[in-house]
């Protein structure tokens, strides 16, 4: 057996991606979601998350631990590429740029979005309608948080298509090219979703 | 009758490591030239096209009929093989420069070693030695021979790891290359008896099979037209499955 885990690593920072990861963004843009029925529907839902049982430790199993390798692994994998989006415009090209950048972008944007939200509350603020409202009531903050989610929800969808491709589930062109409307339609769709509750906040 | 020219832009470099110009170069146009035959015109007069005595330009050919891949080299931007390039086909000044993703020896000349120790590493070939005869091996249906043959038309020119983004200094990737070689040889039906073997190498080390970020630059720029990033994927279901075998265990070696 080999001794070195590279394999592994790859295949790891793959499967976070998707379970739990991507699993959490979506349950994450959907309590958002209910901001758009109104403050108290918001505050309900996201009180009910944050009524769980052992929250902490489904926190750090769930979320925090897969974010930080996926997030650092993650950088390390996107520096080692060196674009070539110039020679090479073609689509798949672009889209393995695309999935870099949105990656960077979000794993900035998510230290930020836990010290404003997480650590805040751990120093005694409350997580509420009111607290996002206050944040995003900067049209500066707002834009980047518009940024990112956009940025976030694309780096989910390609990112299921190269997990389709990296644990061989499409191998053919053409299973391929259907992952891609397929993606795309979940991108749009999360983009969406996650855009609209943002929006109810301000 | 005028006299037309063909003007080239050619990279050169005189030692390996050391620093690079560009050179221009006017020489008397033919019908019918390729690429090579431009370079052999300026090997016969090697004067720049501001009439100064220069050297010849060091280049690499072989088959020139597209199957051996000696003289690929980046043509106008993109890397291809110079004796099907064809002059009357190419956008004026011709720019040649050498396939940077390899140490390039001298002006267009690279070597491409490092993926004839690939094709070793992943051994790319059939067993068929043994200490007593070992009788004719298993049949192949004709269909998987020729499905097979798409994938033995690699002549291991190097322009897929050109192309490809996540093969350069900062990153061991083995390039689609040898990847698409242990499909191939894994598919053969004597081959396969090494299977095993194959995919645990390119599970092995850095720069395996999981360094591939899905560019798909390779399959758009192979010469052959082989489906790189069909291989790729296969074989990405094949290493699932061995890493499966291998830690759950499994009878079927």
């Amino acid at each position: 057996m080999s001794t070195n885990r590279e394999f592994f690593y790859r295949k790891l920072h793959s499967l976070l991606g998707v379970i739990p990861l991507g699993a959490f963004l979506v349950v994450h843009f959907m309590i958002n979601y209910q901001a758009v029925n109104g403050p108290e529907a918001y505050n309900q839902a996201a009180g009910f998350m944050e009524k769980l049982p052992f929250l902490l430790v489904l926190e750090f199993v769930m979320i925090y631990i897969p974010i930080l390798f996926h997030g650092i692994y993650g950088l390390y994998i996107a520096f080692q590429a060196k674009h070539n989006t110039s020679t090479y415009s073609y689509f798949r090209n672009w889209m393995f740029r695309l999935q870099r950048w949105t990656g960077v972008i979000t794993i900035i944007f998510v230290a930020w979005h836990v010290w404003d939200t997480r650590i805040a509350k751990a120093l005694g603020a409350e997580v509420n309608y009111d607290m996002v409202a206050n944040i995003v009531a900067n049209p500066i903050a707002l834009t980047l948080y518009i940024i990112s989610i956009i940025a976030a929800s694309f780096h989910l969808a390609n990112g299921l298509w190269s997990f389709a491709v990296t644990w061989g589930i499409t191998v053919s062109p053409r299973s391929q090219v259907i992952a891609t409307y397929v993606t795309m339609g979940i991108f749009l769709a999360m983009s969406f979703v996650g855009v609209r509750a943002i929006l109810a906040f301000v | 009758m005028s006299e037309k020219t063909i003007t080239l832009e050619i990279k050169r470099q005189t030692e390996q490591g050391g620093k690079s110009q560009f050179e221009t170069f006017k020489i008397p146009y033919r019908e019918n030239m390729n690429v090579i035959s431009a370079l052999m015109e300026i090997r016969r007069n090697p004067v720049d096209a501001n009439g100064n005595e220069t050297t010849a330009v060091s280049w690499e050919a072989s088959c020139l009929e597209e199957v051996c891949g000696a003289c690929s080299m980046v043509i106008n931007g993109k890397p291809r093989q110079a004796c099907s390039a064809l002059i009357d086909q190419l956008e004026q000044p011709i720019r040649l420069e050498p396939m940077n993703t390899f140490p390039v020896v001298r002006d267009l000349v690279v070597d491409r070693r490092r993926m004839f120790d690939s094709l070793k590493r992943v051994k790319a070939w059939i067993p068929i030695d043994g200490t007593y005869d070992l009788g004719p091996g298993p049949r192949m249906p004709e269909p998987k021979r020729q499905w097979a043959y798409e994938l033995s038309k690699c002549m291991t020119c190097g322009v897929c790891l050109q192309a490809c983004p996540n093969v350069n200094s900062k990153s061991e990737f083995i390039g689609p290359a040898a990847l698409s070689q242990v499909r191939l040889f894994n598919a053969h039906p004597t081959g396969e008896m090494h299977k095993a073997e194959r995919l645990e190498t390119i599970m092995d080390g850095d720069g395996g099979l999981t360094n591939c970020g899905n560019s798909q630059n390779c399959v758009q720029a192979c010469p052959k037209g082989i489906p790189l990033t069909t291989s790729i994927a296969a074989l990405n279901r094949d290493t699932t499955l061995q890493a499966f075998k291998n830690f759950f265990g499994s009878d079927q070696v």
